[in-house]
């Protein structure tokens, strides 16, 4: 049996990490902000732009980009980590809590269910629990590092889902769709994990 | 590694990887190597295509990248001319580290689009930023193994143009070869333009390739020539609009971009 | 650095393209499946940054094709392109 080839002298760009207890495994640390995209960046102009929560039986609660900025926001400071091994420490947000946005869209009729699909701008979508984007674990972002967010990381809003990877936080962010049923976004629909624990490193269906 | 004849057929086998040699290395420029490798079983390629290449860590990672291949199909070894990108996670390992003697994992011959055959007539524009002047150099000297007998009339019938941007002189690759190249060969013509400093002296094109510059080196439109452009990203997508915009046919215009930096990191 | 930036040519799908069909896919034609517009493989804009390889109409940018590769499967989705057409490859001579 021969031994499986080794490129002398190759070690890769990982680095052994002194934050080593917040990586989840298999990643390696960045002091970047890689760049992943899976089309042409969308450019919608705060003019047009829009947001909305869809009920699964039609409600809808939307906002221009002058009623979403009147809502209260939140600063956070997040790790973030991508499937491509990347993670990035203290990443810092602003945006409007997930849960905020559930309340005031009640007042339009607008219930919740307990399967989510973000859905954005060019095409992209992804799918997630109820569960994971209430209770302080979701947002619906504006602002990276204190600076309104660029188009190439999703600017004007994207979402913001930290604990699970993060295709799951949908760029160029339209609208919250909530279902009855789970249905498998862009990713998920080709070999991607339904859920995205990094913690777990749900990498790929199949995964446990 | 045979002197095939260039295979214009679709590929009759999946392609695989594979282990290749390095047999030689040679510095272009002080921050790009090109390495001539042995490949048991290859199977010849064309002017144009590329290699994946693919790097395995002792604990299993491993990463993967594309290189132009800077040979012609007539050379005895395949040729990759590697520009370092720093802090790229492919290029320094193969510009620093890789010697003569080591081997190297890669799968190819990739990509039957953007190449070109000397069973082709017609005028060859070539237009090429930084290091996407490699695919281009392997066409060159395609065509110039192709024509190493021929006649100047022979040669007029392909009469082939690079124009090729580099930020300075030392930057360039294959200086000297393109030099004996136009020397011996009536039918080609090289334009280096330089966009950070060019050398003492230069009475060239010192700015970066516009509309105005192809207007000067390219063919008119009418003459149809077959145009290959490769480079960072933004120069191909500037050159091609320029192109089409002075009237060349977009289907003869094939663009290869390599992303943002120019070069596989 | 924008979006534009990122997009690549054809050839930037040919390797994992090469692990799926043997004929080269970058010298095929595909026909969007959204607008109808057809164009070498070799032609279209290409994405194809860590999670997977997609490859877009240049007409109306729908997904004509997308593959991503998993740990232990490729997963291949076609839809986006109504037909595919290449060149055969020669018949064996007898």
């Amino acid at each position: 049996m021969t031994e499986p080839f080794v490129s002398r002298g190759f070690r890769g760009r990982r680095q052994p990490s002194a934050t080593a207890g917040r990586l989840p495994p298999g990643q390696y640390e960045t002091h970047d902000f890689p760049v992943l995209s899976a089309g042409p960046t969308p450019h919608t102009s705060l003019a047009a732009w829009d947001f909305a929560l869809r009920g699964p039986n039609a409600p809808v609660a939307r906002w221009t980009r002058d009623e979403f900025q009147a809502l209260p926001h939140e600063t956070v400071t997040v790790d973030i980590h991508c499937v491509t091994k990347w993670s990035k420490f203290d990443t810092v947000w602003e945006g409007v809590s997930v849960d905020t946005l559930l309340v005031e869209a009640a007042a339009h009729g607008v219930k919740p269910a307990p399967y989510v699909l973000a859905v954005s701008d060019g095409g992209y979508t992804t799918n997630l629990p109820l569960a994971d984007v209430t209770g302080g674990k979701a947002w619906v972002a504006v602002k990276f590092d204190g600076a309104s967010l660029a188009p190439e990381h999703g600017g004007p809003a994207r979402l913001l889902v930290p604990h699970l990877y993060f295709w799951k936080s949908a760029k160029w962010l339209r609208e919250l769709r909530f279902m009855e049923r789970d249905a498998a976004g862009f990713w998920e629909s080709l070999g991607y994990h339904n859920y995205g624990d990094p913690w777990r490193e749900q990498r790929y269906a199949g995964d446990p | 590694m045979s002197l095939a004849s260039v295979p214009i057929a679709p590929r009759a086998s999946a392609i695989t990887w594979r282990f290749a040699t390095v047999a030689k290395v040679v510095m272009e420029t002080p921050t790009a190597r090109t390495l001539f490798l042995d490949v048991p079983g290859w199977p010849g390629h064309r002017a144009g295509q590329h290699v994946d290449v693919r790097l395995t860590a002792e604990d299993g990672y491993q990463a993967e990248r594309s290189y132009s291949i800077a040979s012609a199909p007539e050379d005895a070894r395949l040729a990759l001319t590697v520009e370092r990108i720093d802090d790229g996670e492919v290029s320094p390992y193969l510009t620093d580290v890789l010697r003569v003697g080591d081997r190297l994992e890669l799968r190819g011959p990739i990509g039957g689009y953007f190449v070109w055959d000397n069973v082709l007539s017609g005028s060859l524009l070539l237009v090429a930023g930084g290091s996407g002047i490699v695919p281009l150099m392997a066409m060159l000297r395609h065509r110039a193994a192709a024509l190493a007998t021929a006649d100047m009339r022979a040669r007029h019938r392909v009469p082939a143009r690079l124009l090729y941007s580099s930020r300075r002189w030392e930057d360039a690759f294959y200086r000297d070869e393109l030099a004996r190249l136009v020397q011996a060969d009536g039918a080609l013509e090289v334009a280096f333009t330089f966009t950070r400093e060019p050398p003492e002296g230069w009475t060239g094109f010192r700015r970066r390739i516009d509309r105005m510059m192809l207007a000067e080196v390219a063919w008119p439109p009418s003459e149809r020539p077959r145009v290959f452009v490769c480079g960072p990203t933004p120069l191909v997508e500037a050159v091609a609009a320029a192109l089409v915009d002075l009237g060349h046919d977009p289907a003869l215009v094939k663009t290869e971009r390599f992303g943002p930096t120019g070069g596989s990191p | 650095m924008n979006g534009e930036a990122l997009r690549l040519d054809g050839n930037a799908a040919a390797g994992i393209l090469s692990e799926v069909f043997v004929p080269d896919l970058t010298t095929a034609h595909a026909t969007c499946a959204n607008c109808g517009t057809i164009r070498a493989m070799g032609a279209l804009p290409v994405y194809a940054h860590g999670m997977g390889t997609v490859m877009r109409c240049p007409a109306c940018d729908a997904v004509i094709l997308r593959v991503a590769r998993t740990r232990t499967r490729l997963w291949l989705d076609l839809t986006g392109a109504r037909l595919v057409v290449m060149a055969a490859a020669a018949p064996a001579v007898a």
